[in-house]
């Protein structure tokens, strides 16, 4: 029997050029493997390839649907192996950052109103 | 010359199964925090982060007037985001829709975001909360920052892999 996946794997899963492609491809929703195909511009025995991996680690999700195996992200599971709030919050926390240096010429510019060099 | 002292990380939380909410003070008053998100000009100035540089930034700032942005993301992608006014109370709160242009059909599960102000001492917390279309929309959001920043930000990760190891 196969050992269970671990984080470490997980993260190498995703860490995979190819298979971060696919997993942006399933941000915008649930996907049939000939789209994924098409989106990754490779052969399907590759990109089966990359999906049986993201599916070991739990990264993503396969149900079937007539004759159509239809992929999605597994979120929970991508949850605790990237700590993926975490990176959504630096996004944040860089642009706001941003809009902190904003801020600081706005005041300066409404306490001087020309002379306002005394206290930056 | 001292360092410019920022007011602190964004604090991200996800109240509920739908939702994102980001919480972040500023060190200005609420009408200046106001003109920083709602003028054009100003916003270029912050919203790409360090993802790359505001190629559109158009806000027409009345209840049912639209706004559009769009980022050239570092790859060479374009990335856009665009919605529609909802609620307007200047320096206070601003209802609006958000569609991420990047997927199918991006109005059919466009976000409605509260934005509210509140100012003491001369200091305002901004409070956004993301309300999505269902849980799986929100955990999308959420799963493609995190790409963004495995793609920008591939070192810090691995130490963070190396860590976990």
């Amino acid at each position: 029997m196969a050992r269970a996946a671990t984080t470490a794997d997980a993260f190498n899963a995703v860490a995979e050029p190819r298979r971060r492609q696919i997993l942006d491809a399933l941000a915008g929703g649930e996907l049939p493997v000939n789209r994924i195909v098409a989106v990754l511009g490779l052969g399907q025995p590759q990109v089966s390839k990359h999906l049986r991996v993201l599916r070991e680690v739990g990264a993503v999700e396969v149900r079937s649907e007539g004759r159509q195996r239809l992929y999605r992200l597994n979120g929970e599971a991508l949850k605790p192996i990237h700590d993926w709030v975490k990176e959504y919050e630096r996004t944040w926390t860089e642009r706001l950052e941003r809009m902190d240096e904003v801020l600081e010429e706005l005041k300066s510019k409404e306490q001087g109103d020309g002379s306002d060099d005394s206290q930056r | 010359m001292e360092a410019m002292t920022h007011s602190g990380k964004a604090e991200v939380t996800l109240p509920a199964d739908d939702q994102i909410k980001v919480v972040r003070e500023f060190d200005a008053p609420a009408n200046l925090v106001y003109r920083a998100v709602t003028e054009p000009e100003l916003v270029e100035r912050w919203w790409g982060a360090q993802r790359g540089a505001m190629t559109v930034a158009e806000i027409d700032l009345r209840v049912g007037g639209k706004w559009r942005y769009v980022m050239d993301a570092s790859n060479g992608q374009e990335v856009g985001f665009h919605g529609e006014f909802r609620e307007i109370v200047p320096n206070e709160r601003i209802v609006q829709t958000e569609a991420y242009e990047g997927i199918p059909n991006p109005d059919e599960s466009a976000n409605v975001n509260t934005m509210t102000l509140v100012e003491a001492d001369g200091r305002t917390t901004m409070e956004v909360l993301i309300q999505c279309v269902n849980k799986e929309s929100r955990d999308m959001q959420i799963a493609s920052g995190m790409e963004e920043g495995m793609q920008e930000s591939y070192d810090d990760l691995e130490d963070v892999a190396k860590s976990l190891a």
